[in-house]
């Protein structure tokens, strides 16, 4: 039995998951961070799969350099907005940055 | 060969769509260069971005409308148009804001980051409205997203502004990561990216409802969070009370309207029969309600906003439930999904935008004064500064949506609207929302008015260009409660959007 597309779709279900369960259990800001790359990638991990078992179109695939590119993008926004935390906290606790009232 | 050739015809011909942008990039560049050579000029890329406004604004009137561009993934109709002009009329108000915003401008040499980073994300804003292409649409939200996440840290000494910037991101983060996997999904199911081409494409062939369903939940999600609707608006109060006053009334409007152009334009491109005529209630392809779905996440919106404000005394903090409430009220347009609807969202918005700006425009004239945002602490105001006040009262009225003003008749089209479509629940949820709206927005009033009277101060005055912008802006408001079937018929002419 060969790898087929079921294989390609449960790795990135499994990697989604994953993904939302360090988002929502990890305190570390950085690993929470982590944990939406991993998110960002199962979807790659989607687009790329599509594109080759049906046969499509390489939209897919231009769509998967589009994620990696914002993904970038918005860590190297988001590791500034941390270092700015450390140095008013001096600490990157998220669960600690509760100054605002709920 | 040939394909080639068409696809440099097809781009030359883009261009010319894409002129209001191309201005703003224009302006962008020139900004951050002027940001190196003109450091020593506080405003000086202010000046900057407002001629790239202008300019930008005075080009959407002659651009070609109703065509596509760039391989069919852009799109230029009135209502990207109503939509823009909107963003950029926020853009103005915001820069006049911001000369005298003392967060902004105490401590800081030069506020040319500012404006910089005010210009990218309008860019964003406006390849929102227009784009047609899941993966343009991704692009374009990130674009102004995280020129938001810098702007709400951008006094970065301060503490709950970084904190406010930190909750974005993290939430900003997410929400588009839950978003670019419902793309992923809905690319695996249909085969295509474009929004049109996969309408198509649902029409004939039969898909799986189920993983169907996830995916266009996941998407919509990416979308309620830029419109912080409940319950993905988590992010809201706390962002909106750290972030600099003028960023968070630029993200209470702005970024919300160009939220709802995206999910309009979502909607109705890819889960409505092509069919189905303009003026009659759209037909939906799958089986799945659509509408069911957006009303309940209006009715969340309109009461959780609603009802957690009664609690809030932090002025920022109070404008921002009332603002996940009016994003309930303009969802009820949404999930009407029909012309009406549509038109009823524009003239909601417009002057959404009008008595909002107003409002967070006094909140920040008596923070700049009295140094306390806490609503406790502008007891006697009335008395102290009376121009002032009696102006805060007319848009608070406006918010309300009591009669002389205009927003009852933003509210009353939103009603209409949503009753002519028979959802009489979610009208009468509106409505009585409306009416546990009046309790905090009359507590602000009696706070100013009535209590503190007995205490002697000292009268306050105020910049004399941010009174005429507030009372240019509380004269619209009364204006277009009386006079209003301009923006009407304006809007009713935008609402058609343009499906190829």
């Amino acid at each position: 039995m060969g790898i087929g597309l079921t294989h390609y779709l449960v790795l990135s279900a499994i990697l989604f998951g994953l993904g939302l369960f360090a988002i929502i259990t990890r305190k570390n800001a950085v690993l929470v961070l982590i944990g939406v790359e991993l998110v960002l990638n199962s979807a790659n991990i989607n687009f790329v799969a599509f594109s080759k078992f049906n046969k499509l179109n390489i939209d897919g695939h231009i769509a998967a350099l589009f994620v990696i590119m914002l993904a970038a993008i918005e860590v190297a926004v988001a590791l500034a907005i941390v270092l700015n935390i450390y140095q008013n906290y001096k600490h990157i606790n998220v669960d600690e940055v509760d100054t605002l009232k709920e | 060969m040939l394909e080639i050739l068409g696809f440099v015809e097809d781009i030359q011909k883009s261009l010319f769509l894409f002129l209001p942008e191309v201005f703003l990039v224009v302006s962008l560049i020139l900004a951050i260069l002027s940001d190196l050579f003109f450091k020593r000029l506080k405003f000086f890329n202010a000046y900057v971005a407002l001629v790239g406004f202008f300019a930008a604004g005075i080009s959407l009137f002659y651009i070609p409308k109703d065509q596509v561009g760039f391989l069919n993934s852009f799109v230029v109709d009135n209502f990207s148009i109503f939509i823009k002009l909107i963003i950029l009329l926020t853009n103005v108000i915001i820069i006049l804001m911001s000369f005298n915003s003392k967060e902004l401008t105490h401590n800081k040499l030069s506020l040319g980051e500012f404006y910089t980073f005010l210009i990218g994300m309008t860019f964003g804003m406006f390849l929102v409205t227009g784009s047609l292409n899941l993966i343009l649409i991704y692009l374009a939200v990130e674009t102004m997203s995280i020129s938001s996440y810098i702007l709400a840290g951008y006094t970065k000494e301060i503490k709950r502004s970084s904190e406010a910037s930190l909750k974005y991101v993290i939430f900003g983060a997410v929400s588009s990561g839950l978003m670019i996997y419902g793309i992923s999904l809905l690319f695996g199911l249909t085969g295509s990216l474009n929004i049109v081409e996969i309408n198509k494409i649902l029409q004939t062939s039969p898909i799986p409802s189920l993983a169907f369903f996830i995916s266009i939940i996941l998407i919509l999600m990416g979308f309620a969070y830029k419109i912080s609707a409940v319950p993905f608006h988590f992010w809201t109060p706390d962002v909106y009370e750290g972030a600099p006053i003028t960023i968070t009334a630029y993200l209470s409007v702005a970024s919300k309207v160009a939220g709802f152009a995206v999910l309009i334009r979502f909607v109705r491109s890819t889960l409505v029969a092509e069919t189905s005529a303009q003026q009659e209630i759209w037909t939906l392809i799958s089986s799945i309600d659509w509408t069911f779905v957006i009303s309940i996440l209006s009715f969340l919106s309109m009461t959780v906003g609603n009802i957690i404000a009664l609690w809030q005394n932090n002025l920022k903090r109070l404008l921002a439930y009332s603002s996940i409430a009016h994003a309930g009220y303009i969802l009820m347009g949404v999930a009407v999904m029909n012309q009406t609807g549509v038109a009823s969202v524009l003239i909601y918005s417009f002057i959404y935008m009008i008595m909002n700006l107003g409002a967070f425009i006094c909140a920040m004239l008596i923070a700049n004064e009295i140094n306390s945002e806490d609503i406790n602490d502008i007891e006697g105001l009335g008395y102290r500064a009376p121009v002032l006040s009696a102006i805060f009262s007319i848009f608070l009225f406006s918010l309300i949506g009591l009669p002389p003003t205009a927003g009852f008749i933003a509210k009353f089209y939103v009603f209409s609207a949503v009753i002519d479509a028979g959802l009489i629940w979610l009208a009468v949820a509106g409505v009585v929302n409306s009416v546990i709206s009046l309790y905090y927005y009359v507590k602000i009033m009696r706070n100013m008015f009535i209590r503190g009277i007995e205490v002697e101060k000292e009268p306050i005055t105020f910049p004399a260009l941010n009174l005429v912008v507030i009372f240019l802006l509380s004269i619209f408001t009364l204006v277009f409660g009386i006079y209003f079937s301009p923006i009407i018929n304006w809007a009713n002419f935008s609402a058609n959007i343009f499906v190829k």
